[in-house]
């Protein structure tokens, strides 16, 4: 069970009220939160997530060209389909046995590298950090907005902003001076973008064996000009963002228990180096050490794995509480074993067979569009989340302490983040440290974190352009066959979080296309042996902190908690306010995960 | 006369007529969401221009999008049941995603979006459509899937899904006689789209005619010409030269790009902000804004059936052409002989005093 406890609160006898928000706005895609929120103990009971979307990508992929794979999953998602067909042409180079050549990897990594740096920045500021800004903040925390007012900003001569309650001003929706400025750096990180992959945000230019964007001097700069611009935002933005998220864990005390959960973090790695990888699978345990962002799974805090073979073969798909019939009595076998021998299970990505049931919404039985992922660890399927994505980059990459780039240098208990001069500003360094707690407020962190990150990354895979440039290595596709028969496997970072494809192969055609995006890892809802998702188990326990009563609850908290998670449900929640109605007043509580 | 008084300019800048307009934005179709996070990327205009009342003489503009809205759940949707019920009036809609077939199974539900207070069921994408799509000023497809279907609807996908027209029918017309306005691609070009939706204002305020639409129901001065009329590497293809690989910045006709048969403008316009685009930047076209996407563009990595016959018709003229044009290319490289060094002139200039 990955339920964090917080039963000593409760001390008075629970009111519930049935809360929910359907849909949740300011993400991608379709979701909503079923809640319980128990006003007497103001903390909340129990959490359903819930999506209401079914496309049936699985169904409709069967059949078709291999090649056609990148094309197709990139419009799974409209924000991250980058990261779709990034993560198809990585299977795709498995299965076809091919390697491109170094300069496709590092266009590929820019682009890739512009992806986090524009959807990070938009979601952050243009999307979550509403739920932070003034209007919110006066609507829901009256005493937090009059203390702000008199809170001096620690960082003010980093960012201009002399107090707390003038961040929050600056981030009220589109009147806010710093939300249209942050609207207007994710238009030229798009533009970083279309550099490199053509189209945001299904690209163009993106093929099995390489990339079609052509590699010259104007390329490269017209992406550098703008990288600096953003690297000299970074230092304004780290610093706010601190500040900010500082001040909320000084005026509200115990604020870090708002969406947390047990550390239990995936991420499966980024940014290929060239040098390293040749998406065999054989190697796959090294090349993915060798990526810039470090594969790994944390289980309770701890780094149990950094090796992408040993983590592919402990994914499970089970079925739960979603419209899906099982397929392991009657479902076929694909892969029996991996290419190293190890056998697959049958609820694998590579074996699993998308079969849909639609039904009625019944929180009893099946209520979301939603599979449960889970990791195989030590016996038990744990409910594993991504933290927003950057949260267990960061944490995977810090903790296995191997990316040292010049730029950027993991240190075993941190990642350290050094920024050259800009126009205005001197150099920085930022370093981003584990942090005690898995929650709301740390998942947002490490958001902005990563995209310092990402924005340093870049400037080493620049220098890297250029090296392959200068020297006249300006191929970017490898030509290949498509074979008969063939399985492969992508390992991806999608923006907020973990991407998997698995592919199978035969007559040519595709037989077998499972892709994992990171949603499905966080919006899980109960799985069959009654395990809550992790926005179940993160909201579950939430305490409320909103001055509103039951009356006109906003629910602030628990859309922090969600939120935090960077919800995204083309691969999602949705939370409704109903009448106030009192469902049951119980005596002796009787809380914990319900099956 | 009162206008005398008027100040200098105020006639030019009348107010609307309509002095305020709601667009009411339905992202729950079977879709990515891709067309909504599209439209932050336009700056002709941008979504803030639009909001915040930059270009003149338009009416104020409300926007009921999810994705981007400051409410929440019931606070948020009670804007869509108000639409609904006639209680928010004048409003665009705009429908984004392909609309399933509900009517193919025994229950649940494909695509939804809220919660029916009545039977605690979701409230079906459909079901919003039927009860705002009548109320609607005018309605707008945003994006392939919505217009056509798209990928969503692709052969051997589960849900029967289609296009708007395909629903509402190609011959329905908004309660004041406007046909639906489609504004295809994969996702949406940002500009195309916030472009049309400048139109629909200059309409509404009475500042421009009824919006000029083809018979797939497309803005005309944006889908009148194909990708190949505005793609750079149509030169290359006109001299027959003709990329092998993607290692090539030359035309991609044989390795898979439909450009000379696909209406659209990006690779002219760029994706954004002139940046990116298609062929022009090395992305074979795979028809993303067309009706007859995907299943009819794919594998998409093969060469279109009709271009072996004309790239071979074209490669006879445009080998010769692209050899005659290398001679004269050669001596325009070359400056001409008068500029030189010598204590001589020799430019065809006679001087009389030096």
């Amino acid at each position: 069970m990955t339920v964090v406890e917080k039963d000593a609160t409760r001390t008075k006898d629970p009111v519930l009220v049935d809360v929910s928000w359907d849909p949740i706005t300011r993400i991608v895609g379709s979701l909503g939160i079923f809640t319980k929120i128990d006003f007497a103990n103001r903390v909340v009971a129990d959490c359903r997530s819930t999506s209401s979307i079914f496309r049936g990508y699985s169904i409709f992929m069967k059949g078709k060209d291999p090649r056609d794979a990148h094309f197709i999953t990139s419009r799974i998602c409209g924000i991250c389909g980058d990261n779709h067909a990034t993560c198809a042409t990585y299977a795709q180079n498995m299965a076809f046995g091919i390697r491109p050549p170094a300069m496709a990897e590092w266009i590929v990594n820019l682009g890739e590298a512009a992806e986090y740096m524009f959807d990070h920045n938009i979601f952050q500021d243009n999307l979550l950090m509403v739920d932070f800004c003034e209007q919110m903040v006066k609507e829901t925390n009256p005493s937090v907005l009059a203390r702000a007012e008199n809170t001096p900003a620690p960082h003010a001569a980093d960012h201009g902003y002399r107090t707390i309650a003038e961040i929050m001003r600056a981030l009220n929706p589109f009147t806010g001076e710093f939300y249209r400025e942050t609207l207007h750096v994710s238009r030229y990180t798009r533009e970083m973008f279309c550099l490199m992959e053509g189209r945001h945000v299904h690209p163009s230019t993106l093929y099995p064996g390489g990339v079609g964007t052509v590699p010259t001097v104007q390329l490269f700069s017209d992406y550098l000009v703008r990288l600096m611009r953003y690297v000299e935002f970074m230092k304004k933005v780290v610093p706010l963002h601190d500040d900010i998220f500082d001040f909320f864990y000084e005026a509200l005390p115990g604020y870090e228990e708002v969406g947390r959960r047990r550390m239990d973090t995936v991420c499966w790695g980024s940014f290929n180096d060239p040098d390293e990888c040749d998406y065999t699978y054989r190697h796959m345990t090294n090349w993915g050490r060798s990526m810039f962002v470090t594969p790994g799974v944390v289980v309770d805090g701890k780094l149990v794995t950094t090796d992408l073979v040993e983590i592919n073969r402990n994914i499970r798909i089970l079925l739960g509480h979603s419209f899906y019939e099982d397929w392991a009595d009657d479902g076929e076998v694909f892969v029996e074993k991996d290419p190293l021998g190890f056998p697959i299970d049958k609820r694998h990505p590579w074996n699993q067979t998308t079969i849909p049931k639609p039904g009625k919404r019944d929180f009893d039985k099946n209520y979301s569009w939603v599979m449960c992922p889970r990791y195989l660890h030590e016996g038990e399927h744990l409910a594993m989340d991504t933290g927003g994505g950057a949260f267990a980059r960061l944490l995977a990459t810090s903790l296995a302490g191997i990316v040292d780039v010049g730029y950027l240098k993991a240190t075993g208990t941190s990642t350290k983040i050094y920024l050259p001069k800009t126009a205005s500003k001197p150099e920085v360094e930022f370093e981003w440290k584990v942090p005690k707690w898995s929650n709301a407020i740390e998942r947002d962190r490490a958001r902005t974190y990563f995209q310092a990150y990402a924005a340093a990354a870049a400037l080493h895979f620049l220098d890297k352009a250029f090296e392959e440039l200068n020297a006249g290595r300006t191929d970017t596709f490898t030509p290949f066959t498509v074979p008969d028969e063939a399985i492969g496997c992508g390992f991806h970072e999608a923006v907020r979080g973990v991407l998997s494809h698995h592919v199978v192969i035969r007559d040519g055609k595709i037989a077998n296309y499972h892709p994992y995006p990171p949603t499905p890892w966080n919006a899980t809802p109960r799985d069959m042996y009654g395990t809550p998702g992790p926005y179940e188990d993160s909201v579950q326990n939430t305490p409320i902190f909103e001055e509103n009563g039951p009356d006109n609850f906003k629910g602030i908290d628990i859309m922090r908690a969600v939120r935090s998670f960077d919800p995204c449900l083309p691969c999602g929640v949705h939370m409704y306010l109903g009448n106030g109605k009192v469902l049951e007043t119980r005596h002796s509580p009787n809380f914990g995960p319900q099956p | 006369m009162a206008t005398d008084t008027v100040p200098y300019g105020r006639k030019t800048q009348r107010e609307s007529p309509v002095s305020d307009l709601h667009i009411v934005w339905i992202t729950a179709g079977l879709g990515c969401d891709g067309d909504s996070v599209s439209i932050t990327a336009a700056t002709q205009p941008s979504i803030e221009d639009v909001l915040l009342g930059a270009i003149p003489g338009l009416p104020k503009v409300h926007l009921y999008n999810p994705v981007l809205a400051y409410e929440n759940g019931e606070e948020f949707i009670k804007s869509w049941h108000a639409a609904a019920n006639g209680e928010l009036d004048p409003f665009v809609l705009v429908i984004e995603g392909s609309i399933p077939n509900e009517t193919i199974k025994k229950e649940g539900y494909w695509a939804a979006v809220g919660t029916d207070a009545a039977t605690g069921q979701p409230i079906t994408t459909c079901e919003w459509i039927d009860r705002l799509a009548p109320r609607a000023l005018a309605v707008v497809a945003c994006g392939t899937c919505a217009t056509y279907g798209g990928i969503h609807a692709m052969q051997g996908n589960p849900t029967g899904a289609m296009g708007l027209a395909d629903y509402l029918g190609w011959d329905w017309k908004s309660k004041a006689g406007l046909p639906i306005v489609n504004v295809p691609g994969c996702p949406v070009q940002p500009d195309n789209f916030m472009e049309t939706v400048l139109y629909l204002l200059y309409m509404v305020a009475g500042l421009a005619p009824i919006i000029p639409l083809d018979d797939q129901l497309r803005p005309t001065w944006l889908f009148g010409d194909t990708v190949h009329d505005g793609c750079d590497r149509a030169a290359s293809y006109e001299q027959g030269d003709f990329a092998a690989d993607y290692n090539s910045p030359r035309c991609l006709v044989k390795l898979g790009c439909w450009g000379p048969v696909v209406n659209c403008n990006v690779p002219k316009r760029g994706w954004m902000a002139g940046i990116g685009g298609c062929p022009n930047v090395g992305g074979i076209c795979i028809g993303c804004t067309m009706p007859g996407f995907p299943d009819k563009f794919m594998p998409f990595m093969d060469e279109p059936p009709g271009a072996h016959l004309s790239t071979g018709v074209i490669g006879v003229y445009g080998t010769a052409i692209r050899a005659l044009r290398k001679v004269t290319n050669t001596t325009v490289n070359k400056e001409p002989r008068w500029r030189h060094t010598r204590p001589e002139l020799t430019t065809g200039y006679r001087p009389t005093t030096y």
